[in-house]
């Protein structure tokens, strides 16, 4: 946005007008702080339900299979990593070592998402089998959008890296999509101890 | 610097694309997507003074068929939805919104700051509002009306959908609960941001407006408690629309775990909503007293108390919902905790007032008012903490009483208050005293004959919720409805005196109040960006009243620029 052109004759602030930068990065930590406590209750919601309920797994269901899954979840964890490199590569202005390290990270979040999509598919439940279905979907698939939003993000992030002069005001950006990817990976690991991990009811 | 930054209007802001509030050509900025704060500010109140009409008139109905004991005005499943929809609208599209506006308007210039930290996230936030408003009343036009589970929307009663359509009046609910979460947590990024990160140099935390930090410690409980509604809402959609079982007791699910999630967020939104009022309070009782604040630091941290055991409380709400007794004792200790850092304020305003010299406008009776009525309903809330008493009174009219003292008598009071003072600064005109006055007698009484007798009717066990009652409840009731009609009709003289005095009111000086604040350093109406690239250092902590001391470095220099304008 651009505002008033100044009249007054001091020296201008670096950003005049409607143009108040520098604290998106606040601005999504406290976003996230908030986004995060719709996931504690989604777990406490979780314990609460599958403590208290007698029965828990639908009839013919014997438990989750833990592989697959686990290698999704060290493939996610380590593209935090990888996500990591991209950002220090970036700050030391190694312009193509961040936008592969970035693909990369992009990489390992989309194999993720198929991965899961994998795992859905081949499921003998559905949403409608009891609390039990419809926690594990609706857990598993409210953490997915956030994975696919990360990759969106990040595929955003790559783009504008194509742009002249893209980091001349800094790389919030960059970091703001890198912190929300961190937050994607903790909350997955809370998610898989309960789900996968804690299975005996 | 100081003669050219003297023209506020011409040419610099009449070339701006964002005009200030009250500039003669512009009332089309209020219908587009306008990033200024002050814009928005005002539009988020004109929109939701329009929901208090809306609102208003679903509970003029209310009563009217409550004027005798049968259910003779509406059937008794209308009667359902238009008690829903008085308490939704009231709530999510009157309260939350007027207080956002207030916001708006009043964070950055009391802190120095240009504009909100996110200002096209801001309007995004703003139009949402009119989005799920419009959401919300086109449940009255679609096959089976709106919902009829009241706004607490509790399974299994929220589950039912005779008709079977998938678009239904609970659905158009929780879509219209869910747009207002997102507005309200993108608010609420905004608001703390802004608050952390712009203010002036020497703002200090503790140099910081009252209001300021009642603002920020609301916005910290949307922040914390607003998400744990919408996961219960996303879960309360799945069960409805898509065939899953949480919250069903015949597919293994909980039905209590819903009302945990609902009340985890909808008890401290209340403190969401009395918060900000409080604020208010705390910065118009110095002004009209001309004393400072007694026990700033004290008041501006009791407001983090609140904030923190609003959180530790919702129990209270379920005490005859089948919770265990050790949980009922619990949440009965920390309900009554809530009394101490309220209970400072109210002590700190009525110390402040002590020996005050007493100016008594508009803004002063509403926010009197207000404060007698607050007392009032801080009592009834401790009687209803206790959990035997809740158990007798609960789901009666007393609790409606109770609420309404909180939600009406005090949080609307301040809320009307905050209009009044804050009218002249941010329109650029005065507003009529006499109808103002007027406004508040009819106000005062009407609210006192509507929601007194309640108590006396729920005591005698008269349910809530019901079209049809006992005749011996019918002389509470009727009382109750004459109060409300006052109530009604008090809206004339209000919009009548907001409306002309906006037209063509007197024209309004910097600061009409002797008030001490950044604020009242700038013209009224402000410029666009406020203080712009000229923000004043402050040097002393607010309501220095009849202290002699400079808020500002340069006061005077601030104070000739405003009237220049």
């Amino acid at each position: 946005m651009s505002s008033a052109p100044p009249i007054s004759s001091s020296p201008l602030p670096a950003e005049p007008g409607h143009a108040h930068g520098g604290h998106n990065l606040t601005g999504m930590v406290i976003f996230l702080l908030s986004e995060s406590i719709i996931f504690l209750a989604f777990f406490a919601g979780y314990a609460v339900l599958k403590i208290s309920s007698p029965v828990w797994l639908p009839a013919g269901v014997e438990g989750l299979e833990v592989r697959e899954p686990l290698i999704n979840t060290v493939i996610l964890v380590s593209s935090s990593f990888v996500a990591y490199f991209a950002e220090r590569a970036l700050r030391r202005q190694n312009l193509w070592g961040f936008r592969a390290l970035w693909a990369l990270t992009m990489a390992m979040g989309a194999y993720f998402v198929f991965g899961q999509a994998v795992e859905w598919a081949g499921l003998p439940f559905s949403l409608q089998s009891g609390i039990y279905g419809g926690s594990f979907y609706l857990l598993t698939g409210f953490h997915g959008l956030h994975v696919i939003t990360g990759v969106l993000l990040m595929g955003l992030m790559l783009a504008r890296s194509f742009r002249p002069g893209n980091y001349d005001g800094g790389d919030a950006g960059v970091t703001m999509v890198s912190l929300f990817w961190h937050f994607v990976d903790v909350i997955w690991i809370i998610l898989f101890v309960l789900i996968y991990v804690w299975q005996r009811s | 610097m100081a003669s050219s930054s003297g023209l506020s209007y011409d040419p610099r802001v009449l070339k701006a694309p964002h005009p200030v509030p009250g500039a003669p050509d512009n009332w089309k900025r209020f219908f587009s997507f306008n990033t200024d704060a002050k814009v928005i500010g005002i539009q988020y109140i004109v929109t939701s003074l329009f929901f208090l009409l809306v609102g208003g008139l679903l509970a003029m109905i209310m009563r009217g068929e409550l004027i005798t004991p049968p259910a003779d005005l509406v059937d008794p499943s209308v009667y359902n939805g238009l008690y829903t929809m008085h308490g939704t609208v009231m709530l999510f599209l009157f309260l939350f919104p007027i207080l956002n506006g207030f916001n708006n308007l009043l964070i950055p210039p009391m802190i120095g700051a240009p504009d909100m930290a996110f200002p096209r996230l801001n309007a995004v936030a703003f139009w949402l509002v009119p989005l799920f408003g419009v959401i919300l009343m086109a449940s009255f036009l679609i096959p089976g009306g709106p919902s009829g589970s009241g706004w607490w929307a509790y399974p299994p009663v929220s589950l039912q959908n005779p008709l079977g359509h998938f678009i239904n009046g609970q659905f158009l609910w929780i879509l219209a609960v869910a747009l207002s979460g997102v507005s309200s947590i993108m608010g609420a990024v905004n608001f703390c941001t802004t608050i952390l990160r712009m203010r002036a140099p020497g703002m200090t935390f503790f140099r910081m407006p009252i209001f300021c930090w009642t603002a920020l410690a609301a916005q910290t409980i949307q922040l914390v408690g607003l998400p744990v509604l919408t996961g219960g809402a996303l879960m309360l959609l799945f069960d409805l629309s898509f065939g899953t079982s949480f919250f069903r007791p015949e597919g293994g699910g909980d039905p209590m775990l819903y009302q945990h999630f609902f009340w985890f967020y909808s008890h401290p939104a209340v403190y969401v909503m009395v918060l900000p009022v409080f604020g208010i309070f705390s910065e118009l009782f110095p002004v009209y007293a001309r004393k400072p604040l007694f026990g700033y630091e004290v008041v501006a941290i009791a407001s983090f108390g609140i904030t923190f055991l609003s959180l530790i409380v919702w129990v209270h709400h379920m005490f005859y919902s089948g919770t265990p007794q050790w949980m009922r004792n619990l949440f009965m200790v920390t309900t009554m905790l809530i009394a101490v850092p309220t209970g400072i304020k109210v002590f700190a305003w009525i110390a402040t007032l002590w020996r005050g010299r007493l100016r008594l406008t508009t803004p002063m009776l509403f926010c009197l008012g207000g404060l007698v009525n607050f007392i009032f309903a801080g009592i009834t809330g401790i009687m209803l903490a206790t959990v035997p008493v809740d158990i007798h009174v609960g789901n009666t009219y007393f609790v409606v009483g109770h609420f309404h003292y909180v939600i009406f008598n005090t949080i609307t009071f301040g809320v009307f208050a905050g209009v009044y003072h804050w009218f002249p600064k941010f329109t650029g005109r005065m507003y009529y005293e006499g109808l103002g006055k007027l406004h508040f007698a009819l106000t005062f009484i009407g609210s006192a004959l509507n929601f007194l007798p309640m108590h006396w009717a729920g005591l005698m066990g008269m349910p809530r919720r019901v079209a049809s009652y006992d005749p011996e409840f019918a002389l509470a009731n009727v009382l109750a409805s004459l109060g409300a009609f006052l109530v009604g009709v008090a809206t004339i003289p209000f919009i009548l005196n907001m409306v002309s005095s906006w037209a063509r009111g007197p024209k309004a000086p910097p600061n009409p109040w002797h008030a001490i604040g950044l604020e009242w350093l700038l013209p009224s109406p402000p410029p666009a960006e406020n203080f712009e690239d000229d923000v004043p250092t402050v040097i002393s902590g607010p309501y220095g009243y009849g202290l002699g001391r400079p808020l500002v470095e340069n006061e005077a220099q601030y104070i000739a620029r405003a009237q220049q304008a």
